[in-house]
């Protein structure tokens, strides 16, 4: 098993590489400069900028130059929050979005997988109906429709939670965000579990459980869980990845410091340096999470074999 | 007799105020500021910025040879007094001998020679370099001709500055409460390099020194002990958010989370105003909102008249009223009233009504050969943004109902757009809003001068305009200046090289107990006049 | 098919409809859903007010049928009814765009993967696994900077790249398939690779895949009005869900009809493919009786 995580891990290098290659270009290749602003600025001073920033090298050489600094760690200047560098940026986002996006993830996958076990358990009541409803509505609502109905309610009219901003972090400031972030993937979860489960209970070996004279609570525990979880942990990893680099609408609506928004404003900015970290991160991020599912995978269902 | 007795009781007086004063100074709890600063600011760096969230926080650090008065106008800042010479050419500062870095050092006139030629050098790429070309050398230095130390700035002494001028400038002061012109500390910026704006770095000279910079979330600043008015600071601790979400900030306001936004959103201006009467603020900004002509394209490059009857069917006071809920003025000139030194000049229909406008109009189009049987087509371009499409849709209907006129309306990405505008690759109209970076006319009549290697929107090439400029910028009697600038409006508004729909107001949100927040053309608000109240 | 349909002696087909319409839920989901879609195609009909006309004296006024805006106007005064049938119109044919080019390109890259096998089979799974962790919300936003001009050609451009699902599941479905007997007779019998994948993988996969394309419309439904909010959707005068809803959420307190409606349409749009994917999903199980 560690041999085959190593494998991968390498194996990820080339990967890495195409996606750095791709988001360069792609940056490159999108009208607009980073430097362009409502004030239109005489050549001169433009061309200063330029070659401050190194933007006046031939594209090949300045994409070298990149690559050489992505090997070294350094992700270069943000040109747009001049005071920083692209690695602090992302050093000061982290943590936030990290945060909330973790408490989001592990409160979806507790919350889901608890709904919908119990669907599943009592198909076809209305207490299933009833929590698959809610559980489509979920999915139903554009999170930029909830998120700021939340803060106008809990934080304007009741006045029980901040409306937005990261104080230092206090519980009261996450709540809010976090809720928001989670209430679609608690929907996902409750969906797959419910679905799996189902499948499983059906399954011959859950038959033959049953038929051991095995009491119906270890054969749910100890059975029928660990395999109904095999789709609800394909889907989490990359939607782990996703969560824990931050929502853009998350971020906004609550003016939290996270990174998510970097890959908008980023983009938006032209600010490449810092849009070329964020991705190269996230890339990183997913495989290392795809890597986690498939092991995962091998723990929770025996027939898998690592070849 | 009597003026002892006056004199004893103004001191007993004194004396119960001044115990008072002190026995509430040592209850009071810390004073705190938390002002909503709009989008997150890009740098702390005063030779690096361009936007406006940024200047709001250096102005609180920083303080200029001149510095912003509550209500905006220019007031002695560093410089406690300065002389002109005879031509206009030389300016010779005084600075305090209380003027102090807030790690207790003195700020003297290296500083400033230091700044300036930091602003100019073309290794700092400074967008705001141009602020400082009038000074001789200057253009030429950033343009890479000539060395920095070439610059025409010269430290006679530790609390002289010496500044020589390459032609009569007289928006030189009033652009001395810009931040790009205000010093730095010669010995942080050598010690720490482009690093020293960093938190411990940074070296200020203003009410207040930074004590926090998280990027996305705030800057927090502290009271500076060394500052030469620090006496007079009433607010120990002000937080500039980071508001990027103009819903999110209004609510936060509400909330009491926020003591002064940047903006509103303009779907809760009606309400606020009604709702929240003591805390709604707005006053006139020093900008316009126009839509510009590309006048290198047909039909509107050889066709004035054309371009007069659209200008004619826009009816400004619906727009304003129902559409913009702003409390915006009616645009009918390039210059917002309230400008120094200057009358703003107005579109030779501004004195008939609507109705008028709109009949002159239809002939217009009419002799131009355009009617239902041959529509005009236009495709207008802008950036994507909830105020841009309210106004473009509702002028888009009016020129639809009153002409009969076909819009495209094309929306582009941000940076797409201003490449595609800064280009003048539209085809037809694009728009354009501009807020001046110091109050004088030049601000605003320079971008459209087709002789200063900087494109303007319209393409607008007038050798009669620029010439007027040209004279205007080296005459010294303000009144002939303002004769000159005038003229030049004039041409410009003439030509119908623009639509000049608003000028900007500033709506936003102050609390009952922020006193000391006085609206003003240029929306300046230094936290160090700002005292909390009850 | 008609292997197995000889074995069963009924066609599968046949059984999943039998067993779609026991299910009361799913039933009228693709009935409201019908309903709306009906709505947003004749609806200039039924309500014939054009979608970009200006009522100046109706400007942001609340539902009044008697003033002819049973939902309101925004704040131009435009009616909210003839725009949330007009942007309907956009959302779902955004939404079955997107889906029917990543239903195209899934299903052609998934089965030929998993029927070659091997190190065609590797490398093409490789570029998915590739772009899997390309960021997706970066892809579409240079993709609106690219083709901001034309909504339908962006969501033809998101269909390219959200097909990774799709090729996945039909290549395990493909491997599946591969196995089976009758896919032995038929190569056997002198059939080619090509017409093996065309006449007997691609239509016995068919079942997960039609599943998962009603749960694809509905996301790429949802991420249209994001990117709306974000204020990169759809141009004036053409207006979707996403736009409208974008508007509503800002005038929340002061015009909340502006919110209410369009919002309604769209979760219940949602609403109805999630649970007609359910569904279809139930139907296409074979061991459900």
């Amino acid at each position: 098993m560690l041999t085959y995580a190593v494998r991968r891990l390498f194996g990820a290098v080339p990967t890495l590489f195409v996606i750095v290659t791709l988001a360069f270009f792609m940056m490159r290749l999108a009208p607009g400069g980073p430097f362009d602003g409502e004030r239109m600025v005489p050549a001169e001073i433009e061309a200063n900028l330029l070659r401050a920033y190194e933007l006046d090298r031939p594209l090949l050489a300045q994409y070298a130059a990149y690559l050489g600094g992505v090997l070294t760690g350094d992700l270069g200047p943000s040109f747009k929050y001049k005071d920083f560098s692209v690695g602090e940026l992302i050093r000061n986002g982290l943590p936030v979005s990290l945060r909330i996006g973790g408490i989001a993830i592990v409160g979806a996958a507790l919350a889901g997988a608890t709904l919908g076990s119990i669907a599943a358990l009592r198909r076809n009541t209305v207490l299933d109906r009833a929590l698959m409803t809610g559980a489509i509505a979920g999915v139903a609502v554009p999170t930029f429709v909830v998120a700021p109905f939340l803060s106008l309610v809990f934080g304007v009219y009741l006045a029980w939670l901040p409306v937005a901003g990261w104080g230092d972090g206090q519980w009261r400031h996450l709540v809010l965000p976090v809720v928001a972030l989670a209430l679609p993937q608690v929907a996902y979860v409750a969906r797959l579990t419910r679905a799996g489960l189902i499948e499983i209970l059906r399954s011959d070996f859950i038959r033959t459980a049953r038929a051991k004279g095995l009491p119906e609570r270890a054969v749910l525990f100890r059975h029928a869980l660990r395999g109904a979880l095999l789709p609800v942990v394909s889907y989490l990893g990359p939607a782990t990845a996703g969560i824990l680099t931050g929502s853009v609408v998350i971020e906004q609506i609550f003016g939290l410091p996270g990174i998510g928004r970097h890959f908008v404003q980023g983009a938006l900015n032209r600010d490449y340096t810092l849009v070329m970290g964020v991705v190269v991160f996230y890339g990183a991020l997913i495989i290392l999470f795809n890597l986690v599912v498939d092991l995962l995978y091998g723990a929770l269902d025996p027939r898998v074999r690592y070849d | 007799m009597r003026d002892i007795r006056k004199l004893m009781a103004g001191a007993v007086m004194a004396l119960v105020l001044g115990t008072g004063a002190l026995a509430a100074d040592q209850a009071r709890a810390e004073t705190v500021l938390r002002r909503g600063n709009g989008p997150d600011a890009e740098t702390l760096d005063i030779h690096k910025s361009t936007g406006m969230p940024d200047a709001y926080i250096q102005m609180d650090l920083y303080e200029g040879l001149l510095t912003p008065g509550p209500d905006a106008t220019p007031q002695p800042g560093v410089a406690e007094s300065w002389t002109v010479s005879g031509d206009d050419l030389v300016y010779t500062f005084t600075l305090r001998d209380d003027a102090k870095w807030s790690d207790g050092t003195p700020v003297t006139a290296e500083d400033f020679v230091h700044s300036w030629r930091r602003l100019v050098d073309p290794a700092t790429a400074a967008d705001y370099a141009r602020f400082l070309w009038p000074v001789a050398n200057a253009e030429a230095i950033t343009k890479g001709e000539k060395p920095p130390e070439t610059l025409g700035v010269r430290a006679v002494d530790a609390r002289t500055l010496e500044v020589t001028l390459r032609a009569p400038t007289p928006y030189f002061l009033a652009a001395q409460m810009h931040p790009s012109t205000y010093p730095i500390s010669k010995a942080a910026h050598e010690k720490f390099g482009a690093d020293h704006v960093k938190p411990g770095n940074l070296v200020s000279n203003g009410a207040y020194m930074l004590a926090e910079h998280v990027p996305q979330s705030h800057v927090k600043l502290v009271k500076n002990p060394h500052y030469h008015g620090a006496a007079d600071v009433a607010v120990d601790t002000v937080f500039f958010h980071a508001t990027e979400d103009i819903d999110a900030e209004f609510k936060r306001f509400r909330a009491g989370e926020l003591d002064t936004t940047y903006e509103m959103p303009p779907q809760q201006i009606a309400w606020a105003e009604e709702n929240m009467p003591d805390a709604f603020r707005n006053a006139p900004y020093f900008g316009t909102y126009v839509y510009a002509f590309n006048l290198n394209n047909e039909p509107w490059k050889s066709n004035p008249e054309l371009r007069k009857a659209l200008s004619l069917a826009i009816d400004r006071d619906l727009l304003v009223e129902k559409i913009t809920q702003g409390g915006e003025l009616p645009a009918y000139g390039w210059i917002p009233q309230g400008t120094n030194h200057y009358e703003s000049q107005s579109l030779d229909y501004a004195g008939m009504t609507q109705d008028e406008r709109d009949q002159l109009a239809r002939e217009l189009m009419a002799e131009a050969g355009y009617g239902p049987d041959n529509p005009l087509q236009v495709e207008y371009l802008s950036n994507a943004g909830e105020r841009h499409r309210k106004i473009a849709i509702a002028i888009a209907t009016m020129w639809k109902q009153k002409l009969g006129v076909d819009v495209d309306l094309r929306t582009e990405e941000w940076k797409v757009f201003l490449d595609t505008r800064d280009k003048n690759a539209y085809k037809d109209l694009a728009r354009f809003g501009w807020i001046g970076d110091y109050n004088d006319a030049n601000s605003f009549l320079d971008l459209f001068r087709s002789d200063i290697g900087v494109q303007n929107p319209a393409d607008f090439e007038d050798a009669e305009y620029d010439a007027l400029l040209k004279r205007a910028g080296v005459e010294d009697d303000l009144d002939k200046r303002a004769l000159l600038m005038q003229e030049a409006e004039r041409r410009l508004l003439e030509a119908h090289a623009i639509i000049p729909i608003h000028h900007y107001t500033r709506p936003h949100m102050a609390a009952p107990h922020v006193k000391g927040w006085i609206g003003n053309i240029m929306n300046y608000h230094l936290t160090r006049y700002v005292s909390i109240g009850e | 098919m008609e292997v197995r349909s000889a074995v069963a002696g009924r066609s599968p087909g046949a059984d999943a409809w039998r067993r779609l319409r026991r299910n009361r839920a799913a039933l009228t989901a693709g009935a409201v859903l019908a309903a709306i879609a009906a709505a947003c195609l004749l609806g200039p009909l039924l309500h014939p007010v054009p979608p970009g006309e200006v009522f100046w004296d109706a400007i942001q006024s609340p539902p009044d049928i008697a003033a002819g805006h049973p939902f309101g106007t925004d704040a131009n005064g435009r009616d909210i009814l003839a725009r949330t049938l007009h942007g309907g119109r956009v959302s779902l044919a955004v939404g079955l765009a997107a889906t029917l080019v990543s239903l195209v390109i899934g299903v052609a890259w998934g089965s030929v993967a998993g029927y070659a096998g091997g190190r065609v089979d590797a490398v093409m799974m490789r570029i998915v696994d590739v772009l899997y962790a390309l960021p997706f919300m970066f892809f579409v936003i240079l993709l609106m900077v690219f083709f901001g001009r034309n909504i339908l050609l962006i969501f033809v451009a998101i269909g390219a790249v959200a097909w990774l699902d799709m090729a996945r599941i039909v290549r395990g479905q493909t491997l599946s398939i591969k196995r089976l007997p009758y896919i032995e007779a038929a190569r056997a019998g002198g059939l080619g690779s090509a017409a093996i994948i065309r006449r007997h993988v691609v239509p016995n996969a068919l079942g997960p895949v039609v599943v998962y394309a009603t749960l694809t419309v509905p996301k790429v439904i949802l991420l249209e009005s994001l990117l709306s909010f974000l204020g990169l959707g759809v141009r004036e005068p053409a207006t979707s869900w996403g736009v409208l809803i974008g508007d509503g959420v800002a005038n929340m307190e002061r015009a909340p009809w502006m919110l209410v409606f369009p919002a309604g349409f769209l979760a219940a749009t949602l609403f109805c493919l999630n649970f007609l994917g359910d569904g279809l999903r139930d139907a296409l199980d074979p061991r459900d009786p």
